[in-house]
């Protein structure tokens, strides 16, 4: 936050998160300490929809090139993973993780009657529905709810961004969403609001929600800052958006705080037009950022008990366009980062691109069984409550 | 303590219209809440003068090529008119707001925002979003029957919900589910076997490309369909009047109305009393709205102070409390985005679910920033999300462009002279008590103690400035 001259409302020191709660929360206050060994999870979403067959390329099928006699990219590009597959020649760091056994691939993971609208198919992975139901919360949300019952700081999930996503809502709790722990304490360390805060007596329901979601963001707001702050990282991180949240993550898995699931985005992958340049840049975004995060987890032996998970709402269609892009699709790749993986590289088949439906690759895997998986084998959460639906696990954590 | 006439007057004006306004706020004690029901339906009358931003769009479309398909336009054709439209998309969702802010036809404009919720719509295709937006603010407090129909057969809903590819051969459900489900019955109350057979009745429903409804008479299956008992050659239009014949729908829109505009917790008795009165009407939704804003219950403490206002409602509030001059508007834009109620954006075909869904941490301190954002020239340092929608994507990224070099030299200058005038007549001594009741319709209120602490007190001027923008920036002020 800038803090520029304020007329009205004077900024002021720091006060004790005891202080900022109101008395009617105080009760539920108590320490929430994390044993090491704590799993995190590290969603990086690509936002737009990822080109998951210039990803994961099937660098000796017939039926690729012929669709893509522009696009395609040559087996002598590609990083090879087999004789079969290679992938996108930005993401060094990947094969680097599949050489060593950290990375999984799950190819043509979606869902039945896949939605080609980006902000519905994002709904729909965001909130773990099918295709015809509209819900208004979201997975991680819903962990939430399931782990702060009764918590004061909701703290267990969040995103690192400005705006909070609908995968973070639960039913009773919302994930917080900040991009800098400093500024989310700058602006919720006011003394005016610190003071309303204190003032505040229970009283009509809707209200005393409101201020049950401001005190929560005080406190959480000193938490989160102060565990920032304990251990920050001294490894060095690219200079880019991912770059920088991917640090705040590392610093904050190194502390103390409760969190198990960190959100984050990277995009636009919505490559109508030139995806050659864009993928390129947006992988290469990834790829460095994710390396220096990977060697900094690696550096303080966390590296087996972080999971990354990466998704796109879809993904692009066999064939290319005429514009030197590709339009909306279907399923699509999932990459799994971690040393704590069961099973490692390619978990099924590539996709077959000589069965498709209207142009566009079906999905073999419901991303709910993915989420039922990360829910349960690595949270150790009932993913059936979260999930509503008792979902087959995966066996590859 | 019973609510004093003040009180009861902003609750109406809050909940009819967007809130208070400057140059009357003054005359609330006096007036009567008949009165002021009476003044709100005489100032709607009118037809609303249509909001005109996508001319260019159509005649671009079909300059000297009548019938000219999107598929016959080039890439640098086709890329132009995307750009005109997401231009004008923004600029009507900017001009609507300005609309709620200063136009006297407060009720009919608020009605039309609900029903712009209700009859959720995201089409790219400005033109189609315009008419849409007329047809609604045509008749939204008309005849529900006349409003659903027409909404129906807008271009933008049919595309919207794909009925253009609804085909005798190839039969798509998508706009009879939605029909039913969201606009008329809710879930529950037929069958799926009723939504197949109402798609049939369905086929044929498209439209053209200047615009217009257009039946497909050669893909529609004109064969026998049994929809909710009843069986016939059914026509779309027969399905929208079969469905209207249904009681359930009645109590379906009643209850939504009632939990919009009283309280989200519905009141069974009341919904089914305004239901029987509604459906015996024959859908009159200004009658509906006269039952509720009239009755007694209506002001019940229950109902007075406990509703979150929606980031519209929350900015335009500010807006018709304070008036001010905008050094530009895109920052309008980029706190519905931060906010998460762009206009002609809902999430999603059930529309913005509003509510407890508005407030979350991010959310909810934004909005206790707004006032001082505003009034005080504070950095908006906050940056919505990449959006991929491509409209919505470029449009904000734009916005954020402009906006940073906007909020260089603040946002807004408001006119505090208009805010100093309605509390002229007021003693120094109960200038407080007075300010808090006019911006706040809470029960609570944060104590005087606390106000005092941080509020100007080197002029009149500037108390009632700093107590105006405090009171604005708690969380009792999210309420109406």
């Amino acid at each position: 936050m800038l803090i520029k001259r304020k007329e009205f409302i004077q900024v002021g020191s720091l006060a004790t998160a005891s202080f900022m709660l109101p008395k009617f929360l105080k009760a539920f206050e108590r320490p929430m300490m994390v044993p090491p060994g704590n799993k995190v999870v590290v969603v990086i979403q690509f936002s737009g929809g990822n080109d998951g067959l210039n990803t994961v390329i099937p660098v000796r099928n017939d039926i690729y090139y012929k669709e893509r006699p522009g696009l395609g990219i040559a087996k002598e590009k590609a990083l090879l993973l087999t004789d079969e597959t290679g992938l996108n020649p930005a993401l060094e760091a990947f094969k680097g993780f599949y050489d060593e056994g950290s990375l999984a691939i799950l190819n043509s993971v979606g869902y039945p009657n896949p939605d080609r609208s980006h902000f519905r198919s994002m709904d729909i992975w965001h909130s773990a529905s099918n295709s015809n139901e509209y819900v208004n919360t979201g997975w991680v949300g819903r962990y939430l709810d399931a782990q702060c019952k009764g918590c004061d700081k909701p703290t267990q999930a969040m995103e690192i961004d400005d705006v909070l996503s609908l995968a973070l809502k639960g039913e009773q709790n919302k994930g917080l969403a900040f991009k800098d722990p400093k500024r989310l304490f700058n602006i919720s360390n006011g003394n005016f609001i610190k003071d309303i805060n204190t003032d505040h007596r229970n009283g009509e329901e809707t209200i005393d929600y409101l201020y049950k979601t401001m005190s929560e963001t005080l406190s959480s707001a000193e938490y989160i800052y102060k565990q920032s702050r304990v251990h920050p990282t001294d490894q060095s991180y690219p200079n880019t958006e991912l770059g920088k949240d991917l640090k705040t993550i590392a610093s904050l898995i190194f502390s103390d705080i409760n969190t198990k699931v960190y959100y984050v985005s990277l995009g636009s992958f919505d490559t109508h037009v030139n995806q050659d340049n864009q993928q390129k840049r947006l992988f290469t975004e990834l790829n460095d950022a994710v390396k220096a995060f990977a060697t900094d987890l690696k550096k303080n032996n966390r590296f087996e008990d972080v999971l990354m998970m990466t998704f796109s709402e879809f993904g692009r269609r066999v064939s290319q366009n005429a514009s030197g892009g590709t339009d909306h699709g279907t399923a699509n790749n999932m990459f799994f980062v971690s040393g704590g993986l069961k099973e490692k590289g390619m978990l099924n088949a590539m996709p077959d691109l000589a069965d498709l439906n209207e142009g566009d690759l079906k999905h073999k895997v419901d991303f709910k069984n993915v989420y039922a998986t990360v829910l349960n084998k690595w949270l150790g959460s009932d993913d059936k409550q979260i999930l509503g639906t008792q979902y087959e696990y995966l066996k590859f954590i | 303590m019973p609510a004093s006439n003040r009180l009861k007057n902003q609750h109406l004006l809050w909940r009819a219209a967007f809130g208070p306004m400057a140059e009357n706020a003054a005359s609330l004690d006096t007036l009567s809440q008949k009165e002021l029901w009476q003044l709100l339906v005489k100032t709607s009358d009118k037809k609303p003068e249509r909001i005109n931003v996508s001319q260019e769009l159509i005649d671009l479309y079909f300059s000297g090529n009548d019938g000219m398909q999107r598929k016959d336009l080039t890439r640098e054709q086709r890329k132009e008119i995307q750009e005109k439209s997401r231009e004008s998309l923004k600029n009507l969702n900017l001009r609507w707001l300005e609309t709620f802010i200063n136009s006297e036809a407060q009720l009919r404009e608020k009605m039309s925002l609900f029903w712009h919720g209700h009859f959720a719509c995201r089409v790219n295709n400005s033109y189609f979003q315009q008419e849409l937006l007329q047809v609604i603010r045509e008749n939204s407090l008309g005849n529900f029957k006349d409003l659903l129909m027409l909404v129906s057969k807008s271009p933008a809903m049919l595309q919207f919900l794909n009925n253009q590819q609804n085909r005798k051969q190839h039969p798509n459900e998508n706009f009879a589910r939605e029909v039913m489900e969201l606009f008329t019955m809710g879930r529950g109350n037929y069958s799926e076997n009723d939504i197949k057979e109402a798609a049939r009745a369905f086929t044929g429903w498209g439209f053209n490309p200047q615009g217009g409804f257009m039946f497909r008479r050669n893909q529609h299956d004109d064969g026998v369909k049994t929809v909710l008992g009843k069986s016939g050659n059914f026509s779309g239009e027969d399905i929208i009047s079969l469905l209207t014949e249904q009681r359930q729908t009645a109590l379906f829109i009643s209850r939504k109305i009632y939990k919009y505009f009283v309280n989200e917790n519905a009141d069974e008795v009341k919904v089914a009393w305004l239901a029987d009165r509604f459906y015996k009407s024959g859908y009159d939704i200004k009658k509906l709205m006269e039952d509720i804003f009239t009755s007694s219950w209506f002001y019940d403490e229950k109902n007075v102070g406990t509703r979150i206002k929606s980031p519209v409602e929350l900015l335009c509030g500010i807006r018709r409390l304070l008036p001010m001059q905008l050094e530009n508007d895109q920052s309008q834009l980029l706190f519905e985005r931060a906010l998460g109620q762009v206009l002609f954006f809902p999430p999603n075909v059930a529309g913005w679910p509003g509510g407890k869904s508005w407030i979350d941490s991010s959310s909810l301190m934004l909005r206790l920033r707004i006032p001082q954002i505003l009034t005080a020239n504070e950095m908006m340092d906050i940056r919505p999300k990449a959006d991929d929608d491509v409209q919505m994507g470029q449009m904000m990224e734009a916005g954020i462009k402009r906006m940073k070099e906007a909020v260089k030299g603040g946002t807004a200058t408001i006119e505090w002279a208009s805010v100093n005038k309605i509390f002229e007549k007021i003693p120094r001594e109960k200038l407080l008590e007075t300010i808090s009741a006019t911006v706040l319709q809470t029960k609570g209120r944060t104590s005087t103690a606390v106000l005092d602490k941080y509020v100007n007190t080197e002029n009149r001027e500037n108390f009632i400035k700093s107590t105006v923008v405090n009171l604005m920036s708690t969380p009792e002020y999210q309420l109406c």
